[in-house]
């Protein structure tokens, strides 16, 4: 059994202006010691499906209206908000996207660390000290014995993420969610936080769900990788199956507006720009999400009135659309490994 | 870097700037102030712009990328140093020359939820520069404005809407044509759709592209992407700490850096190839390594 099991989660936010399908019915599993990578753009679900994990949700407006959290055994959105503080900080923890906003400013790195240790374990405040110490130093953070009566406002960027990753890991937990968590970093602090979350992943046996809306950040950290788009998953596969033979129109689409780093004509060139915009979820489109702006969705097609379901198209290799790469007119087969 | 290259020697460069220096005053004490220290945001920094080319200017925040462009665009007054635009020197320029001067020189901003004013609408946003140099009536100005909204891709039929009305890349297209309403030749873009997703961003960047090729207009193209950089420029600097690191041909910039941080910076991007990052991961690990120890 699988370390996290989500099943058909559904997180709507009820608003004066009609009902939000944040997340509309989403399915994966995350086995121990492995990265899922959840990769979408702005709007399409991802935050709001690791808040639901949490039970951070605001609510209301939102409500898991359906579906079911399974964490080694226990369907987290059933337990009693007491038993639930349990699970967060210890079991699962979580980190944000802005360092900046995500630590208390009014209390020293210190506190904040053993504030965490103390809350799920009963020691004494000497060695919760002591074990922030280690904490700091294992997310290699210089003089750590000396910055832990710093204030969050005497840390760069990059070094104020290391503190929330200190954090995170305090009381060992199974599994880390890390939404963004480079994406206010310069590129060449990113590289290195990765670089850091990677052996310390490892070296924990973590579990880690990272959400991103850089394919490369995926590309890069993650074992699996599933795409969301408009509150749903449209494809689902490994890492290296999902950027060798994309199947939906989304991801193809979007890795064809991936400007390129390397390679010849890339001045002359146009990128393929994904023409409109993402799904408004208060009133989304009666069938495929994606049909509105898909370039192989016509009028007298099925997908424009019937939701496609996801199906599995090669094995482990999982998509929601009527027209997958491999199914196309004039698409090459490719060949079974 | 002491002498800047030209793509093409035989054109004089539309824009030169030599030796920019911004420095910052820093403050300190209560009641009497006094200036303790200076930031230098930029330091030193030369290169040339020809006509109808693009000089992508690459960076990480605080390297000083938009200082230089305030600077190119007399928006921040430098501290020393030459910006020559078509051979007039702008740092000596009186308020009134510089205002006529801007009309060649626009700028489309990062943030198009903030460089937009919630108050005006989009037609008035886009008609502002033209009604501040006084071109055309009425009339003349309201069918420009519906010819540019035009031109970038936005509907004339919302100009009479707000910008809160429209999303992000809407948002840019109006800031876009805001820019391109006194015909300038030069535009600088700062980070220009480094607030937008993936799939409009894109969108954009093929406008630039086109609006480029269409009007020849020239770019100083400001970005930390490096691979946004590199699909709109002709040629890229690399700055750090206010000194330009590295100039050159995209492509061969690129392709074989010269410059320790230039390698770094490139080695830290994540490319949306699995297999190629493993080795990519590998190398970046050992040039950081490398580069902490000097």
């Amino acid at each position: 059994m699988a370390l996290l099991e989500v099943n058909n989660l559904k997180t709507h936010f009820f608003t004066r202006e009609g009902v939000v399908r944040a997340v509309d019915g989403i399915s994966f599993e995350v086995e121990s010691g492995k990265t899922l990578g959840i990769v979408g753009e702005s709007g399409c679900g991802k935050s709001v499906t690791a808040l639901s994990i949490m039970g951070l949700i605001p609510k209301p407006p939102a409500k898991i209206v359906d579906g079911s959290v399974l964490f080694d055994g226990r369907d987290l959105t059933k337990l009693p908000e007491k038993q639930l503080e349990d699970v967060r900080g210890r079991e699962i923890a979580m980190i944000f996207q802005d360092p900046m906003t995500s630590l208390n400013p009014t209390l020293t790195i210190g506190t904040q660390i053993t504030e965490t240790i103390r809350r799920h374990y009963d020691v004494p405040k000497r060695q919760a000290r002591k074990k922030a110490v280690e904490l700091l130093e294992e997310v290699q953070i210089p003089r750590a014995a000396d910055r832990l009566d710093d204030y969050p406002h005497r840390f760069s960027g990059g070094m104020r993420q290391r503190v929330m990753i200190a954090i995170a890991l305090s009381c060992d937990p199974k599994l880390l969610i890390a939404d963004e968590p480079t994406t206010a970093l310069d590129v060449t602090v990113q590289a290195a936080v990765l670089d850091l979350l990677d052996d310390l992943r490892q070296a924990h046996e973590m579990a880690m769900i990272l959400i991103t809306h850089d394919m490369g950040v995926v590309a890069e950290s993650a074992d699996d990788i599933a795409v969301m788009y408009g509150g749903q998953i449209v494809e689902q596969a490994s890492v290296n199956d999902l950027f060798d033979r994309p199947e939906h129109p989304y991801t193809e689409a979007l890795l064809g507006a991936l400007p390129q780093i390397e390679g010849e004509g890339i001045r002359a060139g146009r990128l393929t720009a994904i023409p409109g915009r993402p799904p408004d979820l208060k009133n989304p489109p009666p069938a495929c999400r994606f049909a509105p702006r898909c370039k192989y969705a016509n009028a007298n097609d099925t997908c424009t009135t019937v939701m496609p379901e996801l199906r599995e198209i090669h094995k482990d290799h999982w998509v929601r659309t009527a027209h997958p790469a491999c199914e196309r007119a004039g698409a090459q087969v490719p060949v079974q490994a | 870097m002491s002498t800047p290259v030209t793509t093409n020697p035989a054109k004089p460069p539309l824009l030169q700037v030599t030796n920019l220096r911004k420095h910052f005053p820093v403050r300190s004490g209560m009641l009497i102030e006094r200036t303790v220290d200076h930031v230098k945001a930029v330091d030193d920094v030369s290169f040339e712009i020809t006509e109808g080319e693009t000089l992508g200017l690459v960076g990480e925040s605080g390297s000083g990328k938009s200082t230089t462009g305030y600077c190119v665009l007399q928006l921040l007054k430098p501290t020393d140093g030459s910006i020559r635009f078509e051979g007039q020197e702008l740092t000596t320029l009186g308020r009134e020359q510089m205002r006529r001067m801007r009309r060649e020189m626009q700028i489309v901003f990062q943030d198009p939820y903030a460089s937009l004013d919630p108050r005006m609408t989009v037609g008035d946003i886009v008609a502002e520069p033209l009604l501040v140099h006084s071109i055309g009536t009425k009339k003349d100005r309201r069918s420009r404005v519906r010819e540019l909204l035009d031109v970038v891709g936005f509907d004339p039929g919302f100009t009479n809407r707000y910008p809160h009305e429209f999303s992000g890349g809407q948002r840019q297209r109006i800031g876009i044509a805001r820019a391109l309403a006194l015909s300038p030749k030069l535009i600088v873009c700062d980070e220009p759709v480094s607030a937008l997703d993936v799939s409009i961003q894109a969108q954009i960047l093929n406008l630039l592209k086109d609006l480029q090729q269409d009007f020849g207009l020239t770019y100083l193209f400001i970005a930390h992407d490096l691979a946004v950089v590199r699909s709109m420029s002709d040629r890229i600097a690399v700055m750090n700490k206010g000194k330009l690191v590295e100039i050159g041909p995209a492509e061969e910039l690129y392709a074989s850096p010269r410059e320790d941080y230039t390698k770094a910076l490139l080695s830290a991007v994540p490319i949306p190839d699995p297999r190629a990052m493993k080795e990519r991961k590998a190398a970046r690990r050992k040039l950081r390594h490398a580069l902490a120890e000097g």
